[in-house]
């Protein structure tokens, strides 16, 4: 039921939630289900919203009413309301984002990305020899795939944000993310951590290839 | 004496001198406060300049308004300046110019400590607003991130002006933190029991320990990354065994609670107000006052939630999104105790009412944005991006801002003497109201269609277009409804009719003084039995000036307000303050020339503003006290209490003691980061690197002890034996704490190799240095306690020097084992 609504919700919104790097226009798994989680979060916040604004309201009309007590007040609204919100929020998250984070799976693919001022590189194995290709990963479509994320001067992030979110690109550490796109297609990518001058075009794209085009970029060759 | 001549004696003791001299040489709390509150405004609005330029930029794709270099300086200097010279000191000023009046009492209880810290404010914004003048403004972000901002990626000043300047402004936070902690608790009218404290103070007092806990995690990362760029110790540096995810856990450490350290005073601003607009008094004290401890607890346990993208195993980030959603539940307890007060009175929409309903829309909104950022996968996707810009200014503005515009409204009257001019002020909160909506409802919505954050221009293509012009003309209608607010107040202030007094009808203390304030507050200090004493009493004001109360005597020019029992509220002591001097001034001018110098690479010459600040506060405390004993001096008719100097836990004492709370935190900061890179960096401490010391460090540790022993012996000698053996006892100490400090440098030295070199050696010279400073702190305390015996200024009853003295030796013995605990567990690991 929620999920027909939220459906519903973002089909009735797509107009304005299209665009390269919105989050709402998804375009895997990971991405989807935050989005999800979002339509839900929007939907119960416009509920808390609307209680709170009747509730000032009504005290300031004027009528001889029964006032409730510090009981309800505190004890009720204050505590036992939001605690209950919260730990079903919590449990709800955490259990999603444990779906999210990467696991060991046959199918996976994994490739390397270090993020430099102000390009991204990119490596992966070949059906031959490692692969490199730069500010282009290239990806298969319906498969996950582990990026292993690096920075070579200062710290960047790693975000596409059609499939899923974004994960930290760290000199000295190596941080693992997994992404999927559930077809083919050309994704956006942006560095989100602040990296200096030109931080602003610190871009990259994401190319998800057809089983075909797969094969064919696996052996080095354009497809 | 009647009531006009006791003003004038009490004037003549508490007030300033007209003319520059005296506006140099003030430490009346309500003229600090004041001119916190003028400073502050005055930055806010530079801050604002610099948001509308950003929002010009902004306003079009491709706009080429200001170039990138440009736009980084804009919006650090947009977050730095309001954080740091907006916000902390406005509610600085703010507690400064009220609480002695909410208290009873008629100053803070260090006045020169206020005015120090004011100079330092002005002295250290003004170092950060010049270098944007000249171009060369801190550019890494207001979060300055390593490496971005070391040496080798920020190779200008830009960023030492931020380290050092930002340095410089907290040494005002933390001297207004203890100022606050101390003054509450112990220097409030006889009968307020803790429990019968305005709630404003509890939030205050709340705020104020949570601020001697959370700045010093920020003052020791800008130290060591300000030591990272001048000297090269690569704490930061991953290629040397330093790791940049450190400066991020000491930056949130701070800037988490920080978050709270802003929005408490200003919830408090809103308990004050709300119940008096709405003819009622608060539902829940008892209750409130919980849930700002509970939110004082959790806020020091979510600072990773800044960091849920930093590759921080999930299950981690599990336990500290709980925690920053469970935030919500005391923040919810206050709002539905507030909307209870609401339905309890009688509310009326006067225009403080207006602003706090302004206040709830927003933050609430801003609440729940924040819950959303909790939920860890959502914030993988919405950090960095609009939609947090969003959520903050919900936060911030929502949760300071407009609390503050209510609280202005309601106590100008107080600071002016005046009513306000009809309309324009309603004008101004539609302006701000709507503006604000305009420019950060819709920013939510750029931000989850991917616009990140710090990003100085965009294509057509991305399909934010729209909404960022709709932004940009929101956030110059609300900069008009700022200007009106200024304008408000300016006719107020010059133009408009006298007001009566306490014109709300409102309960608390500070409506009893005439307005606008006198400089002594109260002509006599009232005794305090209810909560709202003015609504018990609705004559407490004149009955204080006729003199019915405690300290109606002016006397000897001593400027005298009552400290009392912590919980009890019973009568301690009589504190004896000191008045009108141009030494924190020209301490504060000493200390930004010794910021100055590290500035421009003058290491060497800096040690001499470092002399003269060490000999300014060897007068500072030298031209207090007595030579003889002044007994227990009248307070009231037929009741007697002693001086501060002759009773135990004088204000002097309990500010020492929260000050190397503070400076614990300190320690504790440097020795996470010690335990941080154990952990984190790979092969840390290297073998090669570890050396021996344990001798010279067991030497060392031994005359630690010996110093903090000696210390008390000069101590309690100078209460019954002779003051030759204490005098003794005091020269042993200064001998013991040399040992130490050779003792100390001889291990770095000899066993540790050159701090550039790895972090290892890096941050075990940093806590060298540490332990050392603390050693030299005590010699000098250890030898201005024997000066002072040999001057006769202590005696068996005036204790305060010794017994803060014990306190500098005991802290110093304790940090110098730590610290060699750990800088030697690796060789006797080995």
């Amino acid at each position: 039921m929620l999920h027909r609504l939220c459906a519903t919700i973002t089909a009735l919104a797509l107009g304005g939630c299209s665009g390269p790097l919105s989050t709402l226009d998804t375009a895997g798994p990971a991405a989807a289900s935050i989005a999800t989680l979002w339509w839900a979060m929007l939907a119960g916040s416009a509920v808390l919203t609307l209680l709170v604004t009747a509730l000032l309201a009504m005290a300031f009309i004027r009528r001889p009413r029964k006032v409730p007590g510090t009981s309800l007040w505190i004890g009720w609204l204050g505590v036992a309301m939001p605690s209950a919100i919260l730990m079903l929020l919590l449990g709800f998250a955490l259990g999603l984002g444990e779906q999210t984070i990467a696991r060991p799976s046959t199918k996976t693919v994994t490739v390397e990305a270090t993020a430099h001022q102000w390009y991204w590189h990119f490596r992966q194995p070949g059906a031959t020899s490692a692969i490199e290709t730069q500010n282009v990963l290239h990806i298969p479509a319906g498969r996950p795939v582990d990026v292993r994320i690096s920075a070579s001067d200062v710290i960047h992030s790693f975000w596409v944000p059609r499939l899923a979110g974004k994960m930290d690109a760290i000199p000295g550490h190596v941080n693992v993310l997994r992404i999927e796109a559930s077809r083919p297609g050309e994704f956006e990518g942006q560095c989100a951590e602040f990296c200096g001058l030109d931080h602003t075009n610190h871009r990259f794209r994401v190319i998800a290839h057809d089983e075909a085009g797969w094969a064919t970029f696996q052996l080095g060759e354009r497809p | 004496m009647n009531a006009l001549n006791r003003h004038r004696a009490l004037t003549a003791i508490w007030g300033s001198p007209r003319g520059w001299r005296g506006t140099a040489a003030s430490v009346n709390h309500s003229d600090i406060g004041r001119r916190f509150i003028i400073a502050a405004f005055a930055f806010f609005a530079i801050g604002g300049v610099l948001a509308m330029l950003i929002r010009a930029q902004l306003a079009t794709p491709g706009s080429a308004f200001v170039g990138s270099e440009i736009y980084n300086q804009l919006f650090t200097m947009h977050g730095s300046i309001m954080m740091f010279l907006f916000a902390i000191p406005m509610f600085e000023g703010l507690a400064l110019y009220l609480l002695p009046k909410m208290l009873g009492s008629r100053d803070m209880a260090f006045p020169r400590l206020s005015a120090y810290g004011w100079w330092c404010y002005l002295f250290g914004g003004t170092i950060l607003i010049g270098s944007l003048a000249f171009g060369v403004a801190p550019d890494s972000g207001w979060f300055m991130y390593t490496p971005l901002s070391s040496k080798t990626y920020t190779p200008g000043i830009n960023a030492d002006v931020w380290l050092l300047g930002v340095t410089f402004v907290e040494i005002s936070a933390i001297a207004a933190a203890i100022e606050i902690t101390v003054s509450i608790l112990k220097v409030r009218a006889p009968g307020m029991r803790l429990d019968r404290m305005p709630l404003l103070a509890w939030y205050l007092l709340i705020t104020a320990l949570m601020m001697i806990a959370a700045f010093p995690p920020l003052i020791l990362g800008s130290i060591l990354l300000e030591v990272e760029r001048a000297f090269g110790w690569p704490f930061f540096d991953p290629d040397r065994g330093g790791s940049p995810l450190l400066w991020q856990h000491l930056f949130w450490l701070f800037g988490h609670p920080e978050v709270y350290i802003i929005f408490l005073p200003a919830a408090g601003v809103v308990s004050t107000v709300l119940p008096v607009m709405a003819r009622t008094r608060i539902l829940g004290y008892g209750w409130i006052v919980a849930a700002l401890l509970a939110l004082a607890f959790l806020s020091f346990g979510l600072w990773v939630h800044h960091m849920f993208t930093t590759g921080i195993p999930h299950m981690a980030l599990g336990f500290f999104s709980a925690a920053s959603a469970l935030v919500a539940v005391p923040t919810a307890l206050q709002i539905f105790a507030w909307i209870g007060t609401l339905w309890n009175g009688r509310p009326e929409l006067k225009l403080p009412m207006l602003y706090l309903l302004g206040f709830f829309l927003i933050f609430v909104l801003g609440g729940l944005t924040g819950v959303m950022l909790a939920m860890v996968p959502f914030d993988w996707q919405a950090h960095d991006t609009h939609f947090v810009v969003a959520h903050l200014h919900y936060v911030l503005v929502g949760g300071f801002i407009f609390p503050m515009l209510a609280g202005a409204y309601y106590w100008l009257p107080h600071f002016t003497g005046r009513a306000r001019v009809p309309k324009l002020g309603e004008a101004a909160f539609w302006l701000i109201f709507v503006g604000f909506n305009v420019t950060f409802f819709l920013m939510h919505l750029t931000g989850l269609l991917g616009m990140p954050r710090r990003i100085y221009t965009y294509s057509e293509e991305m399909g934010w277009t729209w909404l960022n012009l709709l932004s940009s003309v929101g956030s110059f209608v609300m900069a008009f409804g700022f200007a009106m607010f200024a304008i408000d107040v300016a006719l107020q202030i010059f133009l408009s009719r006298r007001s009566r007094r306490n014109p709300w009808g409102s309960g608390t203390l500070e409506w009893a003084t005439p307005i606008p304030a006198s400089a002594y507050n109260f002509a006599s200090q009232p005794r305090v039995e209810d909560r709202d004493p003015l609504a018990a009493d609705p004559d407490l004001g004149l009955r204080l000036a006729r003199g019915e109360g405690y300290l109606a005597e002016a006397r000897h020019g001593r400027r005298e307000t009552m400290a009392v029992d912590i919980t009890t509220g019973a009568v301690d002591h009589v504190v004896v303050l000191p008045g009108n001097t141009s030494l924190p001034i020209i301490t504060a001018a000493l200390t930004g020339s010794f910021f100055l110098c590290l500035l421009f690479g003058f290491y060497w010459l800096a040690l001499a503003p470092v002399a003269g600040v060490i000999a300014l506060g060897w007068r500072w405390a030298w031209v207090l006290g007595w030579r003889e004993d002044l007994g227990p001096v009248s307070i009231r008719p037929g009741e007697t209490a002693p001086t501060h100097r002759e009773a135990p836990g004088a204000p002097g004492w309990w500010g020492s003691v929260f000050l190397l709370v503070s400076d614990a935190a300190l320690l504790g900061s440097l020795l996470f980061g010690y335990a941080f890179l154990w952990v984190v960096a790979p092969n840390w401490p290297p073998p090669e690197l570890i050396g021996g010391g344990i001798p010279v460090g067991l030497m060392a540790g031994l005359a630690a002890l010996a110093g903090a022993a000696l210390t008390r012996r000069a101590a309690s000698a100078s209460k019954a034996g002779p003051a030759s053996s204490a005098s003794r006892a005091a020269a042993g100490a200064i001998g013991a704490q040399a040992v130490v400090i050779a003792g100390l440098m001889f291990v770095g030295i000899t066993e540790l190799p050159p701090p550039g070199s790895h972090a290892y050696a890096a941050i075990c010279w940093a806590l060298l240095t540490y332990a050392a400073l603390h050693a030299l702190l005590a010699l000098l305390c250890a030898a201005f306690l024997r000066a002072r015996i040999g001057s006769g200024h202590v005696s068996g009853s005036r204790r305060l020097e010794a017994s803060v003295a014990q306190l500098f030796g005991d802290y110093a013995g304790a940090a110098t084992l730590i610290v060699l605990l750990c800088v030697l567990a690796p060789a006797v690991m080995s």
